[in-house]
This record gives C-alpha cells, structure tokens and sequence, in this order.
C-alpha cells in the first residue's frame, strides 16, 4: 500500500478525527455509547454506509449536476441506510431495537454527508472507498473509547460480561451513575478532545 | 386539550430532543458561538420541524403505513410501503428547507447571511429527521405530531440560545488552552443536559 493511500485511511484516526476536529457525527456518537455491544453495530453500520456512499458518489461525481447534487447524495445515502436498516431487522432485532431511530438516523449523520461533499465528489472511487473506510474508523474509535468507559464505569460490564462486581450483587464495585445518564457522554467526549489536544497541540482552536 | 398541552410540555422540556437525545448536535455545537446566531437557527429550525413532523405524519399514514393504501382503492389495503419511509421524509425535510431557505434570502437578507452554510445543513440536521421518526415510532395522530413538531422545536431552539448565551460569557474565564471551543462545549451541553433532567418526571 503506498504511503499516500496509507495517509488516506489512516488520517482521520487521530489527525482529523471526524468527531473529534470536523465536528461531524455527534448526535450517534452520545446517543448509542451506553453499551457496547450497540455502539458496535452502530460502528459497523456506519463504516459499511460511509464506505459504500463514497464508492458510489465518487463514480457518478460526473454524472452529477452541481446545483441538485444534494438531493441525489441524500437520495443514494437514503436508499444504503434503508437496506442497512432491513439487513439489521433480519439479523440481529434486538440491537436494532435498542438502536430504534439512530439507524434512521444515519442519513443524516454528518460525516456521510461531509465526507459525500469534501471527499467523493473531487477523488476517484479508490481513494473515496479509503476515505470512507479511515472516517468511518476514526468514527469508531471515539464512539468505543467512549462506550467502554460508560460501560465499565456505569455498569461494571464490557460487552456484558462482568469485569466490575458491582456492590448490589456482592461485589465491590460502586457504580458511577452519572456516566449511564446523557450527560456522561458529553463530559467524555469532552475530555477525549481535550486529552487529544494536549497531545496534538496543532489542533487547539485559536479563539475559545 | 389537557393532554396536548402535557405533549408539549414534555417535548419542551423532560425530552428535550437536544439535550435528552442528542439530535442535531452538529450544528448545535457549531453555530452557538453567538445568541444572534443561534436565535436565527433556532427560529429556522421551529418552523421547519412545526412543518414537516405533520407532513410525514399524513405522508406515513396514508401513503406508507400497511394498510394505508386502501383509501385510493381495496386492492391495496395489503400493501406495506413503510420500508420507503426515510426516502419519503428526508425528501419532504429538503424541499421544506429550500422553501424556507428562499424565504429566508428574499425576506431578510441579513438573517440569511448570519446562518450562511447552516441553513442547507438544516436538511440533514438530526433533529429534524429525528422528530419525524419518532413520530411515527410514538404513532402520534395528526394533531399530535403538530404540538409535538412545534414543541420539539421550541426545545431545541431554546437549548442552542441558552448554551450560546454561556459561551459569549466564557470569553471571560481562564479555560485550559487545549479544552478552549469544541471540548468546553462538550462539558457545557454535559451540565446543561444534567440541569434539564430536573424537568424529568413531571406530569401536568
């Protein structure tokens, strides 16, 4: 793999991490985080739609008029979150229950859509496909950092197996409440950021 | 009248889509830095929801829902649409949005400029789109979905113009340099989410 298609995927793992720098995709990335297990095939789903939405829009990037492009990105991003909403129905019901509209909400994720207009519609479907891959990776990243901490710290569990005995059940371990609640996940993407900008120090924003 | 007024009530506040679902957090966090700015947003994105959570509402009850043909004539009354949904909501939100987008820019230019690239974005704001899919998971009436789409506006709106009226004030606090913008927000919208789950639980 030559080092410019390295760059491609491996960038936005911690460079231009898409939640973390662009700002893109936060809505899935609090709301699907208390357990893993969810947060997994949520990760999953959106690789295979970022992925897959890259590949096409950058194939038909010229077949594609400049003033009705949103539309048909929104209409074949539509049409991929659908049978991705069907595949999970038929093979695993019960995340996709838990997952209730977060799924439907992939469409508009907005790294899909901001990868669709800063990415797919200027590069060939290769480096598309691998641009797709790294965000939707780097998407992953934060979202299972941020689910194991709330899972281990709310619920003394990793991917429901028990690693905390919690005092309730005889164990010793007082589990932390406020990480299960909403606003854990904001308090831990916050400190992930912070975390990673005291280590890249070129991300910090110049005017607070 | 009791109980849209509990509707409302409750989607203003306990389920803020904001702060208790995270929806539209993207241009949440992004267009708060200034009140001005996000009154604007905010006001878009009222009329936008007030509009569209009906629509798709009628849409899903008479186009998509199994049955729900067998008003154009008997022979469809087997037909199960509802696997179209997304395709047919994301399409009324994005012409909902062009139309207020061109109101917007004739009417009052300066409002225009301030929301500059956010007004498109409303299109593919979590929010919006959340709101019609919850709508149609709660199986809301028609009336219902309007004091709900109305209600989940106001929420919204008044979650990103309180959290920018905190962050004009930050100008004045000594942050760590690396938590400065995107991770202060995140810490503010934590606290601002814990506050709104003192609304948790009340009935009228």
């Amino acid at each position: 793999m030559s080092a410019a298609y390295r760059k491609t995927l491996l960038d936005p793992l911690f460079e231009s991490n898409p939640i973390a720098l662009q700002v893109l995709g936060i809505c899935s990335a609090l709301a699907v985080t208390s357990k893993m297990e969810t947060a997994l095939v949520m990760c999953v789903a959106v690789i295979c739609v970022l992925a897959l939405s890259n590949v096409s829009i950058s194939l038909l990037r010229n077949f594609i008029p400049g003033n009705v492009r949103i539309i048909v990105q929104l209409t074949i991003i539509a049409s991929l979150v659908i049978i991705t909403d069907q595949v999970l129905k038929a093979y695993v019901y019960e995340i996709s229950k838990q997952l209730s509209v977060f799924v439907g909400l992939i469409i508009t994720n907005c790294i899909i859509m901001g990868r669709a207009e800063a990415y797919a519609m200027q590069n060939g479907p290769l480096d598309s496909l691998l641009d797709g891959l790294g965000n939707g990776l780097g998407y992953s990243t934060v979202l299972m950092l941020t689910a194991f901490f709330r899972e281990v710290l709310a619920q003394g569990t990793v991917f429901g197996q028990v690693v905390l005995p919690k005092v309730s059940d005889g164990g010793w371990y007082n589990p932390n409440g406020i990480l299960g609640i909403p606003a854990g996940a904001f308090f831990l993407i916050g400190f992930f950021i912070w975390a990673l900008r005291v280590w890249k120090t070129d991300q910090i924003e110049a005017e607070g | 009248m009791e109980h849209y007024l509990n509707l409302a009530i409750k989607a203003i506040f306990v389920e803020n889509l904001a702060l208790a679902f995270f929806l539209g957090m993207c241009s949440f966090l992004a267009c708060s830095k200034k009140v001005n700015t996000a009154l604007g947003l905010g006001a878009a994105v009222i009329f936008v929801q007030s509009v569209t959570v009906p629509i798709n509402n009628v849409i899903y009850n008479r186009l998509l829902d199994e049955g729900a043909l067998s008003w154009i004539s008997p022979q469809l009354a087997g037909q199960d649409l509802s696997f179209l949904g997304f395709l047919c909501y994301i399409g009324t939100i994005a012409a909902m949005v062009q139309i207020v987008e061109m109101t917007l820019d004739r009417f009052f230019p300066a409002l225009y400029a301030a929301l500059g690239v956010f007004l498109p974005l409303i299109a593919v704001n979590c929010a919006i789109l959340g709101g019609s899919l919850f709508m149609v998971e709660r199986t809301y009436t028609l009336t219902e979905s309007a004091v709900f789409g109305l209600g989940s506006g106001i929420g919204w709106a008044m979650a990103i113009v309180a959290l920018a009226s905190i962050r004009e004030r930050l100008h004045y606090s000594n942050i760590p340099m690396s938590l400065r913008g995107l991770g202060m927000t995140f810490v503010l919208s934590g606290l601002m989410a814990i506050g709104f789950m003192a609304f948790g639980g009340i009935q009228l």
